[in-house]
């Protein structure tokens, strides 16, 4: 079985804060609200491109609520609203001039729950496509379905049977059809929800190593409860807590390395060491 | 170290008051079976009662006997078309004569036709006396001696009132030739426009309230209003019905506006005013039905295709509503089965209660089978109630059809997300 080294991969992009390229999204005093309630205050992150950066923090800080405020994918909570700013190639996809729609077309998402559509293998992946103005035939369709499938490394197990129902396969491939689904429609990013929290050990495996291959073109922000998984698999770690008024707040972001041998908080020692959350 | 013991009672199987739990749980499963015989028994009494209605021994009497017809004994069935021509002018008024003949001349008319009208007009069969199903089974004997000593010359036949004749004629005032045609098309015409008006306008209802209202008290209110017209006697709808429809919007539902006006109708008591009727009726019902389907498809779903960049709409059009159909169409069928049912608010719009003519077009006058059976049964005659009775298993076969087309439908369309 292969394993990675996160550390060797990608070194051909500086990880140089001055450069601003190196950010794929940037978020200046992102506080979110559920009505009144103040539910994630104050983030200030800077997300490099082709990294993985894990999001850890104990149940109800905010991981969720911040993951999706990065595709604005909070406003189907009709109470849910946003202020600061969330940069996006230098944009802030709040503004006013910016639809959420073009937003989740630039920023993917793979749920917690796999949620293939009720459609074919080759639906599932083809209707993102289409419906986001795909031009071509049936033949750069199929082209497109057949890398989308290779890139998240289910190609091999459904060639076969891509006119099946997407739920017919197991939980596993389900959650790479999901993330087959989002790549084939190209984003800058992809956001990933807890991604292996439904799967078994060997489907967790095969998303984490999906995970690496992915980075080396995709910028992937995971929220995960399992500190393994992302000392495992990140390049960058975000430690969120509550604050005094149950308020999610960053307590801590840098090097996974870092984060998990020398952490400069006590909380976040505390949480990585177990002794709460 | 020394151990708890495993269990303080005596003895760990028996609990005090198991016992009681399950005598307790066999009495609701009593009451549970108990209230589904009761259900069951008030079906099969329903059903009893009309089937015992719709067939039986009837006692029928010729005006004149056919065999006095024969023309050097050949029966009348073998007769050739001037023959019989021939004795139906000399039986009938010259009156009627000449009217039959403009009908349709008797030239273009088959020998069975004439037979028929010769049968009608000549023989004039009439009964006398009807037996129920249940009594002629049980009492042949005793209805055969009533007959000879009351009807000697009357027929006994077994007589289904169900049968070709009384589905494919139109009405009649009399009971032996009556027919449930006109009724039969009046309400299918009906069920089509109300469930093409209500299908359309209650998803879209349901569309709007479950994924674009948001939660303000002016969309509270229509919710409120919806659930609870769905409980409001049909009588209400009709009232409102004759208001809008008939009087309010006579042009456009008597078909004038469109120049085309049935001539046989010049108000707005037609089959499009029946139908809106119903479809008003209807509506919260479906409107009800489609919201719980909406609701059903998980969010999960939504989820994922917003997630990938598609619009709203897009998410409505390729995921929610195919993944709700199925729960639309229940409801489209419960629709069905009330509407076809319906009999109050159509009384009120203007059903006819005698008409003889096929419905053209929507502005057709109409009537239906509710009223038609309700025609029926108010009339003194006892072989109107039998009819009534057949009447009411052909309503409940075309119910039956409706619903199982909707049915098959439905399992066409049903897709699962699990």
């Amino acid at each position: 079985m292969t394993t990675f080294n996160r550390q060797a991969v990608n070194t051909e992009i500086p990880a140089n804060p001055e450069n601003p390229e190196v950010y794929a999204m940037e978020t200046n005093g992102l506080n979110v609200y559920y009505g009144d309630f103040l539910a994630v205050r104050d983030i200030n992150l800077n997300i490099q491109r082709q990294r993985i950066t894990a999001i850890i923090g104990p149940s109800g800080c905010g991981k969720s609520t911040v993951l999706r405020a990065f595709n604005r994918m909070n406003e189907l909570v009709p109470t849910a609203r946003a202020t600061g700013q969330v940069l996006l190639h230098g944009k802030n996809i709040y503004d006013a001039d910016v639809d959420p729609v073009q937003v989740r077309k630039r920023v993917g998402m793979v749920f917690q729950k796999p949620n293939p559509f009720p459609k074919s293998i080759y639906e599932n992946i083809a209707w993102g496509a289409k419906i986001n103005g795909f031009r071509g035939g049936k033949g750069d369709l199929d082209d497109l379905v057949e890398s989308a499938l290779k890139g998240a490394a289910l190609w091999d197990e459904v060639n076969d049977k891509l006119d099946q129902s997407g739920l017919s396969l197991s939980g596993g491939q389900q959650q790479r059809l999901c993330i087959a689904r989002t790549i084939a429609i190209k984003p800058d990013i992809i956001l990933m929800d807890e991604p292996c929290s439904a799967l078994d050990p060997i489907a967790t495996l095969k998303i984490e190593q999906l995970m690496a291959i992915l980075s080396y073109e995709y910028t992937i922000i995971i929220v995960t409860h399992n500190m393994q998984q992302a000392a495992r698999v990140s390049d960058f770690t975000a430690f969120f807590s509550m604050d005094e008024d149950r308020a999610g707040t960053l307590m801590e972001f840098g090097e996974t390395s870092k984060i998990f041998t020398n952490p400069t908080q006590k909380t976040t020692e505390d949480y990585i060491t177990g002794r709460f959350g | 170290m020394k151990r708890p013991p495993l269990t303080d009672a005596a003895d760990p199987f028996t609990s005090s008051n198991l016992q009681r739990r399950k005598k307790l749980a066999r009495l609701w499963q009593i009451v549970f079976q108990a209230s589904t015989i009761i259900g069951i028994i008030a079906l099969s009494a329903l059903l009893y009662n009309i089937i015992n209605q719709s067939f039986g021994y009837v006692a029928i009497e010729n005006t004149i006997d056919p065999q006095s017809l024969a023309v050097d004994g050949v029966p009348l069935e073998q007769l050739g078309k001037e023959e019989l021509v021939f004795i139906l002018e000399e039986n009938v008024s010259k009156g009627k004569f000449r009217q039959l003949g403009r009908e349709k001349p008797f030239e273009e008319r088959s020998q069975e036709e004439i037979y028929s009208l010769v049968i009608d007009e000549v023989v004039e069969p009439q009964i006398v006396k009807t037996w129920l199903l249940s009594e002629s089974l049980t009492q042949r004997e005793q209805i055969q001696a009533e007959m000879a000593e009351k009807y000697p010359q009357a027929e006994l036949v077994f007589r289904s009132w169900v049968n070709r004749n009384f589905i494919t004629s139109p009405q009649s005032s009399e009971p032996l030739f009556a027919g449930i045609r006109t009724a039969i098309l009046g309400s299918l015409w009906t069920i089509a426009i109300t469930i093409l008006f209500a299908f359309p306008l209650a998803v879209g209802a349901a569309i709007y309230l479950e994924e674009y209202a948001r939660d303000n008290w002016f969309n509270r209110l229509i919710q409120t209003n919806i659930n609870n017209l769905a409980g409001v006697p049909s009588i209400i709808y009709g009232m409102l019905g004759l208001a809008m429809f008939v009087r309010l919007l006579e042009p456009l539902t008597s078909g004038s506006v469109f120049g085309l006006v049935d001539p046989t109708t010049a108000n707005g008591r037609t089959i499009l005013s029946a139908g809106l009727t119903l479809m008003l009726l209807v509506l919260p019902l479906v409107i009800i039905n489609a919201q719980e389907a909406i609701r059903a498809v998980p969010n999960s779903l939504r989820q994922a295709s917003l997630g990938i960049g598609a619009t709203k709409w897009q998410t409505i059009w390729a995921h929610v509503l195919p993944n709700a159909i199925p729960g639309i169409l229940t409801g489209t069928i419960l629709a069905i089965s009330r509407a076809i049912g319906e009999t109050a608010p159509l009384v009120v719009v203007g059903a006819s209660t005698f008409i003889t003519f096929d419905p053209s077009s929507p502005f057709s006058k109409f009537t239906t089978l509710p009223i038609q059976i309700y025609q029926w049964t108010a009339r003194p005659q006892d072989e109107f109630r039998n009819i009534a009775g057949a009447a009411i298993l052909v309503l409940l076969f075309l119910l039956l059809t409706l619903n199982a087309g909707a049915i098959l439908l439905r399992n066409r369309y049903g897709r699962s997300y699990q």
